[in-house]
């Protein structure tokens, strides 16, 4: 009994399992061709430029490409002691080159972020160095000034060799490489970073479990109303949820405002008297109100879809066993809404860490997030790289939480509305 | 829900705590919406409620911030509203087309490699705002289109077709597909079966994505503070900047539109809801 008299073959001769093939590979171009604009348009505008991001990071090319014959001849200095002639001859020539094409100004910005004081002394370097005579630089350039003479700077300058480095990312959570080349914390009084990472988390999570707290007992009503009742109570979720942001942050910085409603009932109850009324906007508190309002909507919502999907005669059938009430709450009803307690604490999480418009509109100093941090870098002071490292810490956060999400609930698990 | 009559005086107290508790919640969540509303009617320049208002003197109201909103001098708001709507418009069309055919394909049991070309797709929903407004400025800035409407409408579609893919794939996850081979069994051809057969089928989803992608173009500030130019100001980048700057009430005008706004949305987008809920009833 041969396999090959058994085959079956379709009506134009080839056999079946090679035709299914075939099919089964037609099938799958075309569904792959549906996807490919829009993978293709994600990947050019979207993925690529995050990885632009990575690369502009750590990217440092700058001064190395600025100062080459330099770099070249510091490979041979061990760095313990002052460089030799070679040295300072390759960087007066760099420079020289440099100052000729007015690109000096930017190397003395970069090496003042290594180190303090060295815009002066490059500066001076620039004006004196006119004057130079040929032959024996090293004693020329340290006439220029004492620093020039300090092995310190020197060390400084090789730091900035290489063409990609990691700075960005130790300053982001407040260390730096010492000139010793070790990892090490900034003083006490700098670690500004520090500080707003972990208020960003604090308030995420803060954000977070105050949603959770005030949505789990609606999402429990809206489920359990009869129809009628629950969707006209819904509006009051989704309203919310489709109007505008700004809109939304708007109406809380009139409530929350000195002068504002709040305030006045505060007053009125007789809480604070009318000349104590307290700050509530520009901190954390108005932060941490004004998210917990625009972000309840999202916590509200995969809340109720589980819910919604929970016989109640399971409730009943616990409490006909003999549980009370609240027994049968916490051992039947409870651990069958766990899925949605986590899509929704996860989601609103996600979202609470990167929010940028409302801390910038009501948080204040004490109250802004990280998000402020990398638009202030982007806006201000442009040190574009160090925006992108902090971008991308925040990032691989998310992504982290994305990834748990992703293997918890399921991404295409996700209900809107 | 009443409770039955013999129920324990302690689930009682619970019960009626427990309402208490929903309603504080509920009045929390809409509450500060309906704040905008009479204050846009202030005849006075303060964002509190004057004494007039409180004691409803009709002199204490006035449309004045309306009128400024529409007629006022050097006013931005017009630019910005037709800036919005352009950007908006195109934004959701590129959404809906990318976004539709990239979650048929994603439908069919077929494609390979479904949950990372997923994961990609979604991204944009996930990734915080500041972080993809930085690297879509990087891109634009080197591709020349920064502070133009073709780059805002571009990222905006970025932005804008996860929440197509995800509700046109939701819709498709109910649908029965022996239609479609009945309808080729028939003869038809496979793009003339989705004009007539799927398109219409899954339109409820294709156009509540929609929405959300037209309502995620606009309200969206982060990315477009990034990229708009003057000439690109939209209706939230100078909500943005008046509330940083000058609180008028002429921005709780414009809020208030806002609101009517989003009130219509919201009410098409749950008659959609129902209609697709039916159509997939009927599947089932």
């Amino acid at each position: 009994m041969s396999s090959e008299t058994q085959k079956i073959l379709t009506t134009d001769g080839i056999p079946l399992e090679e035709s299914l093939k075939k099919a089964e590979r037609k099938n799958k171009i075309i569904a792959f061709l549906l996807v490919a604009p829009l993978l293709l348009f994600i990947i050019i505008t979207y993925v690529f430029p995050i990885g632009e991001m990575l690369f502009r990071s750590v990217d440092d090319r700058m001064v190395t490409n600025m100062l080459p014959k330099t770099f070249e001849a510091m490979k041979k200095w061990d760095g313990k002691e002052l460089p030799q002639e070679e040295v300072f001859k390759a960087f007066y020539l760099d420079y020289k080159i440099l100052v000729d094409e007015k690109r000096h100004g930017k190397l003395a910005t970069q090496m003042n972020y290594t180190k303090n004081g060295f815009k002066s002394i490059l500066k001076k370097l620039a004006r004196k160095q006119k004057k130079f005579e040929e032959g024996n630089y090293k004693e020329q350039i340290m006439s220029v000034h004492k620093r020039w003479a300090n092995v310190e700077y020197w060390r400084a300058l090789k730091r900035r060799s290489p063409s990609y480095t990691y700075s960005k990312y130790l300053k982001g959570i407040d260390m730096y490489e010492n000139e010793d080349g070790k990892i090490v914390q900034v003083p006490e009084d700098r670690r500004v970073h520090k500080i707003l990472w972990m208020r960003t988390l604090n308030i995420a999570l803060g954000v977070t479990i105050l949603c959770f707290l005030m949505g789990y007992p609606i999402a429990h009503l809206l489920a359990t109303l009869p129809m009628k009742y629950s969707n006209l109570l819904m509006i009051c979720v989704l309203l919310p949820f489709w109007t505008s942001l700004l809109v939304r942050t708007a109406s809380w910085m009139i409530l929350l405002q000195q002068q504002g409603i709040v305030n006045d009932f505060f007053v009125w109850i007789g809480l604070v008297t009318d000349d104590t009324r307290p700050e509530m906007m520009y901190n954390k508190t108005g932060t941490f109100v004004a998210m917990t309002q625009i972000l309840l909507p999202f916590m509200v919502l995969p809340l109720y879809s589980v819910m919604k999907t929970i016989s109640p005669s399971l409730m009943r059938a616990g409490k006909s066993l003999g549980g009370t009430p609240f027994v049968a709450f916490w051992k039947v009803y409870f651990p069958l809404t766990v899925p949605g307690i986590g899509a929704g604490c996860l989601l609103v999480f996600i979202l609470a860490i990167g929010y940028y418009i409302t801390p910038a509109l009501v948080g204040g100093a004490s109250g802004s997030l990280i998000s402020n941090h990398i638009a202030f870098h982007m806006k201000f002071t442009l040190d574009w790289s160090f925006a992108s490292a902090m971008g991308l810490m925040l990032l691989s956060g998310v992504l982290l939480v994305y990834w748990i999400y992703n293997k918890l609930v399921g991404i295409d698990n996700i209900k809107l509305g | 829900m009443a409770l039955p009559k013999y129920t324990e005086p302690h689930y009682r107290i619970w019960h009626y705590t427990y309402l208490t508790i929903c309603g504080f919640v509920f009045f929390f969540l809409i509450a500060p919406l309906f704040v905008i509303f009479p204050l846009s009617f202030n005849a006075e320049e303060f964002l509190v409620f004057s004494d007039g208002m409180k004691r409803l003197d009709p002199d204490a109201f006035s449309t004045r911030w309306y009128h400024d909103m529409v007629y006022g001098t050097k006013n931005p708001w017009g630019l910005a509203a037709k800036n919005s709507f352009i950007i908006a418009i195109f934004a959701t069309m590129g959404s809906i087309l990318l976004g539709t055919l990239a979650a048929l394909g994603l439908s069919s049991r077929h494609m390979p490699y479904k949950g990372i070309i997923m994961a990609t797709l979604i991204s944009p929903m996930i990734v915080p705002l500041i972080i993809s407004g930085v690297a879509i400025f990087f891109f634009m800035a080197k591709v020349g289109l920064a502070a133009t409407h073709t780059g805002i409408i571009l990222a905006h579609i970025v932005l804008g077709t996860p929440f197509v893919v995800i509700t046109v794939t939701a819709t498709l996850s109910g649908f029965d597909h022996s239609v479609t081979r009945a309808a080729a069994s028939l003869g038809s051809d496979p793009v003339n079966t989705f004009m007539k057969i799927t398109l219409p089928l899954i339109l409820p989803g294709v156009i509540s994505g929609g929405l959300f992608a037209f309502v995620t173009s606009f309200d969206e500030v982060v990315v477009v503070l990034f990229l708009a130019g003057l000439d690109n100001t939209t209706i939230p980048i100078q909500m943005w900047t008046g509330l940083r700057e000058q609180l008028s009430p002429t921005i709780l005008a414009v809020a208030t539109c806002l609101i009517v706004l989003s009130t219509l949305i919201l009410v098409t987008a749950e008659l959609l809801r129902r209609r697709s809920e039916r159509i997939r009833g009927i599947n089932r």
